[in-house]
Formats: C-alpha cells, sequence, structure tokens
C-alpha cells in the first residue's frame, strides 16, 4: 500500500530538495505580497506598497493614504494572512511529522486527538459565554489536555506502543466528539449553536493581531525543535528496534516530536478550529517533489502548507460575499486531490 | 571485536526462552546460529543487540557490559542487519545507507559531506555504488540486503549482526550474501548470523551455534556440528550427510527421500 501512496523515485526529479524548498519560498513571499492586495475594501497598490514600506525602521514616507486603509492592512489583512500562513505550516509540519513517528503514511495532525479536544474546550466556552481570546485559549488548553490523556491511557496499554496510543487517539477523540454533540444539543439554537458550528467548520475570519501574538509562540516552539531534529525522523520511520541499533532512542525522540508536534497542532486549531486534509495531503504532495528525506521534507512541507492554505484562505474571503469556511474548502480541495494520489499509476 | 555471553537466560513472563546460554566468538570470527523455528534465536539475538534487557546472565563486548552502554555507544560497537528492512517512506539507497551515521552525529545534526564520502567508500566496498540514486523499495531483495550491509559498515561498529540475512533471497543472491560477509570477516569483522540453512553455514562460517529448545545444543567448528547425528536432533528428521570436494562441502539429505528413489 505504501509503495503506491508514497512512490517518489529520485531518479525522476526535476528539481533538487534545496531548489524545490527556495523556490517555495520564493512563492510564499510572492504569496503573502498578493494576499495583501486582495479584500473588500479598496486599497490602491501604489498606497498598498508605501503603507507597508513605511512601517520598515527607518523608512519615512509621508502619509498621504487614509487611516482606513492602513487598519484594513494591518489589523484586518495583516493577521489574517499570517494566521492562514502559521496555521498551514504548522498543520502541514505536525502531518509530516506524526507520519514519520508513527510510521503510517495516513496520519493526520488530529491522530492523537488534538483536533476533538479543541473543538470541545471551544463549544464549552461559547456555551459559557467566553468572549473570542477566551474561546482560543480553552480550546488550545483542551486540545492539551486531551493529547496528554491519549498519552497516559496508552502508557498502561499491552502490547506495542505506537498502536496503543493510536487506539487511544482514536477511542479518546471520540469521546470528546461525543461531548461536543452534547454541548450543541443543550446549547441555545438561536445563536450559541450557529456559532459552535461554525467554529467547528474551521475559518480564519475574524483574526486578530492578538490571534497572531498568541499562536505565534507555540508555532514556533514546536517548529524549531522538529526542524532540528528532522535528520532523527528520517530513522524513527525504521522502526523502534533499527533506529535502536543506529544509536537512536526511538522512544525518547518519538516523544520529544509528539510534544512539538502536539504544540503546533493545538495552537492553530485553537485559532482556526478544525481544518483537515492540510496536514495529510501537504507532506504527501511534498514526498513527490523532493522524496522521503526529512532534511527536506519538513522544510518542504513547512513552506508548502504555509502556501497552500494561504491561497484557499485568498479563495474562501473572495469567491462570494459570504464567506465560505476555509475547512470546507480544504476538503473539497484535498479529498480529490487524495484520490488522485492513489489513483495515479506511480512509476513503471 | 569478541563477545562473551555468560549464562544468559530470558523469559517472556513466566515462559522462559533462553535456558543458560554461554558462548564465545573471537576477533573477526564468523558464527552461524542454527536452530528450528520459535527455539528462541531472535530472542538470542535481540539481547546480544541490547533491544532487549530484562535478561538474566551478562552480554560482555570487548569485556564490557552491554547493559552499561547507551544506545549511541552500543551503536559504535555492533550494527543490526535485519531480515527484512523496509522504511515506511521510499527512501533512496544513499539515504539508507546515510543513515548509519547516525550514531556518531550531534543530537541536531544532520550528515553532511564527509558523511556522505563514508557512504560513498562503503557502496563501493560491497559493490553497489551503481544502485546509490535508486529508490530502496524498488531494488530487489538482495540488493537491499547489501545496502543495508553498507549501512553497517558506515556505522563504523566492528561486529556486525545479520538476522537470517538470505531467508528470502533466491539462490544466487544468497550466496552473494554470504560471500560478502566472509570476506568481511576475512578482514577481521566480527560476523554473528542466524541461519535455516546448515550446508551455507558449514561453507562460509568458521563456528556454529545449535540451539534447541532455548539450550546451546552444541558450540564449534562447521565440522563437529555437520553430523547427521546433530542435524538430525536439531531439526527432528532424519538426515544423512554427504561429504563433496574433499569435504569441503556437505550435503544434508533426509533419509525418508530413499523412499522416493
Amino acid at each position: 500500500m505504501s509503495d503506491n501512496i508514497v512512490v517518489a523515485d529520485r531518479e525522476k526529479r526535476l528539481l533538487s530538495g534545496p531548489a524545490v524548498i527556495a523556490l517555495l519560498f520564493l512563492l510564499l513571499v510572492l504569496g503573502i505580497l498578493l494576499s495583501f492586495t486582495l479584500g473588500r475594501y479598496p486599497v490602491p497598490l501604489k498606497e498598498l506598497i508605501c503603507i507597508i514600506l513605511d512601517r520598515i525602521p527607518f523608512v519615512n514616507i509621508p502619509v498621504f493614504w487614509e487611516n482606513t486603509q492602513e487598519i484594513a492592512v494591518w489589523n484586518v489583512r495583516m493577521p489574517r494572512i499570517l494566521i492562514a500562513v502559521l496555521v498551514g505550516a504548522a498543520l502541514s509540519a505536525a502531518g509530516a511529522c506524526y507520519q514519520g513517528v508513527f510510521q503510517n503514511p495516513m496520519a493526520a495532525p488530529d491522530i492523537l486527538g488534538a483536533s476533538a479536544g479543541a473543538g470541545f474546550g471551544a463549544a464549552l466556552a461559547i456555551l459559557v459565554d467566553f468572549h473570542s481570546n477566551g474561546i482560543t485559549v480553552l480550546a488550545f488548553a483542551m486540545s492539551l489536555v486531551t493529547v496528554a490523556m491519549v498519552f497516559f491511557i496508552s502508557q498502561r496499554t499491552k502490547g506495542e506502543r505506537v498502536m496503543g496510543l493510536i487506539l487511544a487517539g482514536i477511542m479518546v477523540s471520540s469521546l470528546f466528539q461525543a461531548g461536543t454533540n452534547f454541548i450543541k444539543l443543550v446549547a441555545d439554537p438561536g445563536n450559541k449553536l450557529p456559532a459552535i458550528t461554525y467554529w467547528l467548520m474551521g475559518s480564519f475570519v475574524g483574526a486578530t493581531n492578538k490571534e497572531l501574538g498568541f499562536v505565534i509562540w507555540p508555532i514556533m516552539l514546536g517548529i524549531i525543535p522538529l526542524l532540528l531534529l528532522r535528520w532523527r525522523l528520517n530513522i524513527l520511520t525504521l522502526g523502534d528496534d533499527e533506529a535502536r541499533a543506529l544509536g537512536v532512542d526511538a522512544s525518547r525522540t518519538r516523544l520529544v516530536a509528539v510534544v512539538c508536534a502536539t504544540l503546533i497542532t493545538a495552537a492553530s486549531v485553537s485559532v482556526s478550529g478544525m481544518i483537515g486534509w492540510v496536514g495529510l495531503v501537504i507532506p504527501h504532495m511534498m514526498r513527490r517533489l523532493v522524496g522521503s528525506d526529512y532534511r527536506y521534507l519538513l522544510p518542504a512541507s513547512i513552506l508548502g502548507g504555509g502556501l497552500f492554505l494561504l491561497m484557499v484562505d485568498n479563495v474562501s474571503r473572495s469567491i462570494s460575499s459570504t464567506e465560505i469556511p476555509i475547512g470546507i474548502l480544504t476538503a473539497f480541495i484535498g479529498a480529490p486531490f487524495f484520490l488522485l494520489l492513489i489513483t495515479r499509476r506511480g512509476d513503471s | 571485536m569478541s563477545v562473551l555471553v555468560k549464562n544468559l537466560s530470558f523469559s517472556y513472563g513466566s515462559h522462559q526462552v533462553l535456558h543458560d546460554i554461554s558462548f564465545n566468538v573471537d576477533d573477526g570470527e564468523f558464527l552461524s546460529i542454527l536452530g528450528c523455528n520459535g527455539v528462541g534465536k531472535s530472542t538470542l539475538f535481540r539481547c546480544v543487540l541490547g533491544l532487549l534487557d530484562t535478561y538474566s546472565g551478562q552480554v560482555l563486548i570487548n569485556g564490557v557490559d552491554t547493559r552499561k552502554l547507551p544506545p549511541s555507544k552500543m551503536a559504535k560497537l555492533v550494527a543490526y542487519i535485519p531480515q527484512n528492512c523496509s522504511p515506511t517512506f521510499n527512501y533512496s539507497v544513499e539515504d539508507v545507507v546515510l543513515m548509519g551515521t547516525t550514531s556518531g552525529l550531534n543530537l541536531l545534526r544532520s550528515p553532511g559531506k564527509k558523511e556522505l564520502e563514508r557512504v560513498e567508500w562503503a557502496l563501493d566496498k560491497i559493490g553497489i555504488s551503481h544502485l546509490r540514486k535508486r529508490c530502496f523499495h524498488h531494488i530487489s531483495g538482495g540488493e537491499r540486503q547489501l545496502a543495508v550491509i553498507a549501512r553497517a559498515l558506515v556505522q563504523e561498529a566492528k561486529l556486525l549482526m545479520l538476522d537470517e540475512p538470505t531467508a528470502s533471497l533466491d539462490f544466487g543472491n544468497q550466496i552473494l550474501v554470504q560471500e560478502q560477509a566472509r570476506a568481511l570477516a576475512d578482514e577481521g569483522y566480527t560476523i554473528i548470523q542466524t541461519t535455516h540453512n546448515p550446508e551455507q553455514s558449514y561453507m562460509f562460517s568458521d563456528k556454529v551455534l545449535a540451539i534447541k529448545d532455548g539450550r546451546v545444543l552444541c558450540h564449534g567448528e562447521p565440522q563437529k556440528i555437520m553430523t547427521s547425528d546433530v542435524i538430525s536432533q536439531l531439526y527432528g528428521i532424519d538426515v544423512d550427510i554427504s561429504s563433496l570436494y574433499n569435504d569441503k562441502v556437505r550435503i544434508c539429505m533426509p533419509e525418508s527421500f530413499a523412499r522416493f528413489t
């Protein structure tokens, strides 16, 4: 099965790993600039460039734009763009990491219950009338609590560790989903139920600089150690015995990787709601481009995930006057893509 | 690199698998371990490799008790060549071999130019340089086995442990892998392998360890082990042993075969 899904033959690759990474970086920078021009409130290109340049230290441009234009660029578009990039990068890095450390090509960031926990936390916060920051914080906290629960349960399972962890993840996830459904049942159908439902669909609507300031730290705290450990993620894909014989303490390395991946997943889910498919599809797409070696796969997944979610979010906020939740769009794009991936013949 | 196993016993729960096993392997010696399925060969292997540490008794490598060594130190002494190396994702042969350099790297470092040079050297030595950029999933079983041997060389351990290295290979590849192991032993590497093929162990190895019911049945020169008596006891069938080419080769013939001729 893995042979069909993750065929990546280096002999046939057009660009080397570093070249793909450089290209993705360039595209991401261009994508971010492009995204600033999109939006309902008109900000002409000249004003836009000057508003951005003005913020660079030691650059002073006489103000000729309207104050509302500056607010639209800095307080509305910037947090939304950067959060979309961060969340895309985080989900896709977490997916790539889980797929490696669990030796499971079907692993996604929600495998250990991070999303189910965050959803429950957010629903609970909306039920008890928390304001928006409160929802983010409670979703983040519940997400971490859920994964910690999964981890401690798996410590007590008999048999293989990784299998125990994945089974515990499935069970605890469904428990929290049931909890979320119960909250939806008792929530006021006039205003709270729609709010919960909308949150669960996943969206970047109303992203603020405050939220940006909240998620950027856990995401950085998780992504940097993963990048530093990326060579060792390769060794974990061989299985525990071989990893140990190669001099790597498999369970300890896996623990560090799982903690980091969980931290970034929890942080992203807490600001964006449930956004599926990114964490599963982007790493596989990147394997096609740069191969399975995490030295290139992880940076490529981070950049590719950021670029992908940014572009999908641009579509979601400009395609129609009522915004389509991005979670729906990623599924619309992700599922057919994945079908293409598994039905297309590898290389013969 | 010498190995000394002293009074090793191991149980899975209440089921004792290994009983008081003792043997030694000298520097540069090629040892084959024979025994029927489920006799505890793999368990013994895992104990010597340090993958299991709840055994009683001692495993000494160069006189050092391996239970006291962390994985990174252990990897510098012993390399493991599993029966079936199958990474979940499709790496190039070069990448798989490069993984052997990990024990020499700082925790947060990735291999660089120096490590790649060592990979080149090992591939060249094993004679598979042409496979360097090929996908590990797409090469043959024999080529995979050779690539993992190259990985062991890159690891710079002097004791190589091969778990049934020829079990799933065709006849030609079996000989290729055994010849490679022999050549490494002649160069000074210490080799321990498990095998189901007594004839091959006679041809290629210096010593044979026969295990029956978790106990050492006998240990010594292949000439001593490859007798109809030992082989019959080991596998539970009656065999005739014939000697060919001035006793350079011995053939096991099941006695039941007489019925068909």
